[in-house]
């Protein structure tokens, strides 16, 4: 029993073997099945970090501990809106974290501002935030890179890592224009990869005025005490009659932020990688057929030797799993080398404004790639295999 | 075409390996003609705006709003025809992915100025005479199964009606159809007066505004002019063509034709890669035959145009069946389901796929091709 299986497996060695060493006879066709297998991971690798580097942005962005409100029925800053009033009960609500200044409530404006990009000169719609001072005191990851902070009650702005990237005149010393004014860029701020960083700041009783928003802000973000003390905020908030809000924690709020972009991107991309990658399928197939047919003869003698069906099987399977994997893991590194980091802005219509990111190239990415690669090896592989395994050896032996 | 039998019986000897390459020529025309069909979707509009039309709307953003009052103002203006408004309304229809445009309009100004929205006469009366009526493009109100006499409730997430209430309820009054396939029909439009009326807040405020002008050629003085009507004001404008303001809109989202395109570069190089490698192949199998054929009085432009054509004939039925396919996948309908407000295969991109099949089959062919033209018959011969 046992020497059979080790004879079995040696058996599967010796035609493996074969067929790797006869693999450099074959170079051209190996060589376009490689290259179109590497092609479909590449392009399938890359469009789906797009989708992950908008979905790490956004979650970058969400801290545990922290919530915001918006006016109940809005779903996003832009459609939000709540009175001066409203943003002091809010302060108030239990649950909320407090430093020595009081309460960490940041009460914040959200409008655009049109600004050219600087890859295509087009304008965008930049997301321009109107801050107080507990903004900061709430962002644990907010830090100034260059230059300073702005002035409270001047018209200084600060400007985030990636719309300094992504749109002109957005440099430390350069202005700004709003109207009719220009508001001095004096800093940028990082905020470990989030959305913050595809926004411009500046103080929100500066903005108030310019926007024509009265006392009036759109959303509040704050700070808790605790994961756990969510659930109290929340209760107490929508248990006020004097409100009319809606509470939710960052993570699930950043969440429906990325949903519809991230689900579009996913979409698209998977739905181009299926479609390709049922032409390298093709392409294996005809590369496998191609192998397998010229060493028919090869093949037929080692079955009259006595190598049974699998081993052969198994060989040419390996074969093309082999290619596969090579294919995938070029096609993988490619992606990885083109597009990790790459910083590119677009719309998002939850929120109206331009988001900047880097795509993301993931290890999950990057083995979902290969293993579609490997997968396209299978079934390019286990035909020719089958049909090499089972044309009768008399036939074989006697083809030219 | 005396010859094509000797192609075609080139083409049948291995049957199994010229299908599996015509259905990868296939696999990547129907990509292409899929991503032309997306691609158009997000630049609808582009080709379809008005020359004749400017679209004004506040200097800041688009968010900010504009008086009511500028609209008589505009129509002051030398060179302006007429200026109607619009808003965005950013209710929600049951869930929030259920996403589509509303807009306030004045009804009779509006369809006016967009004569590519087509309503029929007894609709266009019926809207008149309801107040709280309301018009659906046909794609949109096929995605959600609408018909007239329909009461549509929507929820607000920015205007909240007088009573405190979000929802509010429209009465489908009539469905407008598109004077060309490539008109959006994917919006919804209610009436500003009931709007006005009903609105808690931001009365006599409106979205933007477009205004059709006489002279399509003096399109950059008349939008000066109308900057200029409001310049210093506490609204200032920024008025563009149509067109200008929709690209920017497609800008926006990134240029989502250049990935699109450079993923169908990808998509080719791979599949000529592998379609030339089947011919190359073919015909080192065949250099014995085709030195017979050399040999028995063929000149060597005859054999460069047999192997030629062999090649333009696998990709002319790879990639013929791919575009057709590409159209049959297409008429099925848009994959995101609604977002996209068009979704057909634009004729440009069709020749274009024709022209990249042509070239496909000459350069996957050229250089085996030039090789068999070149063999010398004694030496092939002795193989």
């Amino acid at each position: 029993m046992m020497s059979g299986l080790v004879a079995w497996l040696m058996q599967v060695a010796a035609v493996t073997r074969f067929n790797l060493l006869t693999l450099p006879q074959r170079v051209g066709s190996s060589v376009s099945a490689i290259f179109g297998i590497a092609g479909v991971v590449a392009v399938m690798v890359g469009v789906l970090s797009i989708a992950q580097g908008i979905l790490a942005t956004m979650q970058n962005s969400a801290s545990p501990l922290n919530a915001i409100v918006l006016r109940s029925g809005a779903n996003t800053e832009m459609m939000s809106g709540l009175d001066g009033e409203s943003v002091k009960i809010i302060a108030q609500a239990q649950g909320i974290a407090r430093n020595e200044h009081g309460a960490l409530a940041s009460p914040e404006l959200f409008v655009i501002l049109n600004l050219p990009k600087r890859s295509t000169g087009t304008e965008a719609n930049v997301p321009l935030r109107g801050v107080r001072e507990n903004a900061v005191a709430v962002r644990d990851s907010f830090r100034i890179i260059s230059g300073r902070m702005f002035g409270w009650g001047t018209n200084e702005v600060i400007v985030g890592r990636g719309a300094n990237l992504e749109f002109s005149g957005l440099d430390v010393g350069s202005s700004v224009p709003v109207g009719s004014e220009l508001w001095p860029v004096v800093g940028t701020f990082d905020a470990a990869g989030g959305l913050a960083e595809s926004e411009i700041w500046v103080d929100a009783a500066v903005l108030q005025p310019a926007f024509r928003r009265g006392n009036s802000y759109q959303a509040v973000y704050v700070k808790l005490e605790s994961t756990d003390a969510f659930t109290a905020f929340k209760d107490a908030l929508t248990a006020d009659p004097k409100l009319n809000v809606k509470p939710m924690r960052e993570a699930e709020y950043y969440d429906s932020q990325a949903t519809t972009l991230y689900n579009l991107i996913t979409g698209l991309g998977t739905l181009i990688a299926v479609i390709m990658g049922l032409g390298a399928t093709f392409g294996a197939l005809n590369t496998m057929y191609t192998s397998v047919a010229a060493r028919g003869r090869e093949i037929a003698t080692l079955r009259a030797l006595g190598f049974r069906t699998v081993p052969v099987i198994l060989s040419v399977l390996f074969e093309s799993l082999l290619l596969a994997l090579i294919g995938g893991i070029i096609g993988a590194g490619l992606a990885w080398w083109a597009f990790d980091g790459f910083r590119a802005a677009t719309l998002n219509w939850a929120s109206f404004s331009q988001v900047a990111f880097a795509f993301k190239v993931t290890p999950a990415l990057l083995v979902q790639g290969i293993t579609f690669a490997l997968l396209i090896g299978l079934v390019g592989g286990l035909f020719p295999a089958v049909r090499a395994a089972r044309q009768p050896v008399a036939t074989a032996l006697r083809e030219l | 075409m005396k010859y094509f039998y000797l192609v075609w019986s080139n083409l049948k000897r291995r049957k199994l390996r010229s299908l599996l390459t015509v259905l990868s020529i296939l696999v990547a025309f129907m990509l292409f003609g899929y991503l032309s069909a997306i691609r158009q979707g997000f630049n609808q509009g582009i080709s379809v705006a008005g020359a004749n039309r400017l679209v004004v709307r506040h200097k800041v953003s688009l968010i900010q709003l504009l008086p009511e009052s500028y609209q008589a103002r505009m129509e002051r203006i030398p060179g302006v025809n007429s200026a109607v408004h619009a808003t965005w309304f950013g209710g929600i229809y049951q869930k929030p992915s259920n996403f589509f445009a509303q807009m306030p309009v004045q009804p009779e100004r509006y369809l006016d100025m967009y004569p590519e929205y087509v309503l029929p006469a007894e609709q266009r009366a019926a809207w008149l005479a309801t107040r709280s009526g309301a018009i659906a493009g046909k794609v949109l109100a096929e995605r959600f199964g609408w018909k007239i006499g329909d009461r549509i409730p929507i929820n607000a997430t920015i205007w909240f009606k007088k009573d405190g209430g979000a929802t509010w309820e429209f009465d489908l009054v009539g469905i407008y159809t598109g004077v060309e396939k490539n008109t959006d029909t994917s919006g919804f439009f209610f009436r500003y007066d009931f709007f006005e009326e009903t609105r808690a807040q931001g009365s006599g405020l409106v979205g933007w505004y477009t205004v059709r002008i006489s002279d399509p050629a003096r399109a950059a003085e008349t939008a000066a002019a109308i900057d200029e009507e409001f310049a210093n004001s506490p609204a200032e404008t920024k008025t563009e063509p149509e067109g200008a303001f929709i690209q920017g809109f497609a800008n926006q989202i990134g240029n989502i034709g250049q990935i699109m395109m450079s993923i169908v570069a990808a998509v080719f190089f791979t599949i000529l890669l592998v379609a030339g490698n089947t011919m190359a192949y073919s015909v080192r199998e065949r250099t014995n035959e085709l030195a017979v054929l050399k040999a028995i009085g063929f000149s060597d432009r005859k054999v460069l145009g047999l192997v030629l054509g062999e090649s333009m004939l696998l990709t002319c039925l790879g990639g013929g069946l791919g575009l057709v396919l590409a159209w049959l996948l297409i008429s099925l309908g848009d994959p995101t389901r609604g977002s996209l407000p068009v979704f057909f295969f634009p004729v440009r991109e069709m020749i274009i796929g024709v022209g990249l099949v042509l070239g496909m089959g000459l350069i996957a062919g050229i250089l085996p091709a030039l090789r068999a033209q070149r063999l010398h018959i004694a030496d092939a011969l002795r193989r």
